[in-house]
């Protein structure tokens, strides 16, 4: 039941019994609860209930976050202690101050654009007859994985070379001698193929900028609208002073998630670059230090950076919702 | 710690007005039509023009634009068959199977976990009660990149690797945090007078549990279910972490990098393979939408 199923009937088989035993365990402990009663019971109660998410926590997340605290401090193959070195690498080496320099590209443009684009749509399709239609549109890229729209904007940034009668295939190339221009190797030039990159990300979470937002601007009061109106606001003031104002706090929330989803990405960069020319970001670098290079404690390092650069991202976060909530 | 910013859709009305409505009425009609179109067709042409190309021959798509297509419409389901096919190594059914195998048991698990979990954050009070449960909202900010080594060699030291139990343990592990945060605030709105008549009546926790909160919180659950499916079956990283190795335990995503990896060009495999690996995912979006859409507005909103 532990071993590696390779066959369709034995998978399906190895699930029904995963999910078998499972059940067992979440009866064994639902019956035990059941035999507490009043307020003494109550906390064994609880307890038992929390018991197996608990758990899991402690062995697969805290356990294993403190330990890779631990393990930055290590050298590649993890056995001398050699203080902040890795750490210093990351922000003194060639290739990773590179990395850091196109994290910030990723963090600064995404959430940005994104939610511009996306404020931007809902407002342009709020109340128009398709507007299910037009926000599924934006909406569908969230649905789908990195690795497959990373396969859709591939074949957007394909190059053939331009000589003889070789035709682009690539919509962009296209474009571009459609122009006039010679075509360009898209994914290779840096620093333009992070930005390239970067597209993609925000092609995919417009949607979720959109969603969220529209959301918030179908709240604001009718009163206060119906009131601009009456006083003759024209429509830049009107989302200057009305909707901008209104819709602030989700924006600012929109804002840092994406960020912290930004900061995390790397199925774009594996599958469109795969990290190489000058295109990989600190999620990639992890990935590519501790698997390919073969260096655990570098890799430890910026995956513990990862954590660090997420917690001000959080607080900010928090404080503005804080403020918002006592106004 | 739940701040109720108003998030919730009023009902559609065709002549009620709203500040983006004024907005873009003043906007003069015609231009902000045309701006939204463009940002559609914009939005959308990426993956019409790679859908396309997956029902093109294969030396079509190589020596001509996917919107020649429109002057010389010639389709075939060959590159469909060949991604399914065991010839050429894609074998693209296999890794369906496998993507479906990790998902159920990964939604479901830290489902029940969860829902357990936030009944008792939710209606039982116990010492220790809210430092437990800020530390458990807390983790919901540790990247998954700080776990997965030491994760792996626990894996390894209990000779679990190369199976589903990697993916099924590490996928519900991650997804506690959020599952318990979110059931716990829907929990919370259920009127307290309910568990009270049903403890009056002199029903236990479990029985309560059942009774009373499961029926009410299908919403949730469907909302949580959906989020969770759609990680899963997107996932990269931890399925290359884990089940990197070998095919057996593989999902689909993993295929499909490898492929866009190690045969970049071959854009007749790419292009169906792709549309095989988003027919699930987009499916279970178009049809559950409200759900997901409820369960953005308040896993994000809410903060």
């Amino acid at each position: 039941m532990f071993n590696t199923a390779s066959t369709t009937p034995e998978k399906i088989l190895q699930m029904l019994a995963a999910l078998l035993l499972f059940a067992a365990v979440m009866g064994v402990i639902l019956f035990i609860a059941g035999r507490f009663g009043g307020k003494r019971g109550d906390k064994v109660v609880a307890y038992l209930y929390l018991l197996p998410a608990v758990l899991m926590l402690a062995v697969g997340l805290v356990y294993p976050g403190l330990r890779t605290i631990y393990q930055s401090f290590f050298d590649a193959a993890g056995n001398a202690f050699i203080g902040f070195d890795n750490y210093h690498t990351i922000f003194t080496d060639k290739d990773q101050l590179t990395v850091l320099r196109n994290t910030v590209f990723w963090v600064v443009v995404t959430p940005f654009v994104a939610t511009a684009i996306g404020l931007v749509y809902a407002i342009l399709v709020d109340k128009s007859r398709f507007e299910s239609f037009a926000k599924a549109l934006i909406f569908l890229p969230m649905s789908i994985s990195f690795v497959a729209a990373g396969v859709i904007w591939k074949f957007v940034y394909e190059y053939r070379p331009d000589q003889g009668n070789v035709k682009q295939i690539g919509l962009v190339n296209q474009v571009i001698v459609w122009l006039g221009g010679k075509p360009i190797q898209l994914l290779i030039e840096s620093p333009l193929n992070s930005f390239l990159l970067i597209i993609v990300m925000i092609w995919i979470q417009a949607g979720f900028a959109m969603t969220i937002l529209s959301a918030a601007i179908k709240a604001i009061p009718d009163d206060i609208i119906e009131a601009a109106r009456l006083d003759g606001v024209n429509a830049w003031s009107m989302f200057r002073k009305i909707t901008l104002p209104s819709v602030q706090p989700t924006v600012v929330v929109v804002l840092t998630t994406i960020g912290i989803g930004t900061l995390k990405v790397f199925d774009i960069v594996r599958t469109m670059t795969g990290g190489n020319f000058d295109t990989s970001v600190v999620a990639n670098e992890f990935y590519r230090q501790t698997f390919n290079a073969d260096n655990q404690g570098l890799g430890a390092a910026l995956a513990v950076l990862l954590f660090v650069l997420v917690i001000p991202i959080v607080i900010y976060n928090i404080r503005s919702l804080r403020r918002s909530e006592a106004s | 710690m739940s701040t109720a910013t108003p998030v919730t859709t009023p009902p559609l009305k065709a002549e009620k007005v709203t500040a983006a409505g004024v907005a873009k009425k003043r906007l003069s009609s015609p231009w902000a039509s045309i701006a939204a179109i463009v940002i559609a067709v914009l939005w959308t042409l990426p993956t019409f023009g790679l859908l396309v190309s997956s029902f093109r021959p294969e030396r079509a798509i190589k020596t001509t634009g996917w919107w020649t297509f429109f002057s010389d419409p010639t389709t075939t389901f060959e590159n469909y068959n060949k991604v399914f096919g065991e010839e050429g190594g894609v074998n693209l059914a296999a890794f369906f199977v496998n993507s479906l195998i990790i998902c159920i048991p990964s939604v479901l698990i830290p489902m029940a976990l969860a829902a357990l979990s936030a009944y008792a954050f939710a209606w039982i009070k116990f010492p220790g009660r809210n430092v437990l449960f800020l530390m458990i909202f807390a983790l919901q900010i540790v990247p998954l990149q700080v776990t997965l080594i030491p994760l792996l060699k626990i894996f390894v030291s209990i000779d679990i690797t190369g199976t589903f139990w990697t993916l099924w343990l590490s996928h519900a592990t991650f997804a506690l945090p959020l599952a318990i945060y979110l059931l716990h605030n829907f929990m919370r709105e259920i009127p307290a007078g309910l568990i009270e008549a049903a403890r009056v009546d002199g029903a236990g926790h479990v029985s309560i549990f059942f009774k009373v909160m499961l029926p009410l919180l299908t919403p949730a659950l469907a909302a949580f279910g959906i989020f969770q499916f759609l990680w899963v079956w997107n996932d990269l990283l931890v399925a290359l972490v884990f089940a990197g190795g070998g095919d057996e335990v593989a999902p689909i995503t993993l295929q499909l990098a490898n492929l866009s990896g190690t045969r970049g060009t071959a854009w007749h495999l790419l292009s169906a393979g792709a549309f095989v690996s988003i027919i699930v995912p987009v499916t279970v979006f178009l049809l559950l939408q409200r759900y997901f859409v409820r369960g953005l507005l308040a896993g994000s909103v809410k903060g």
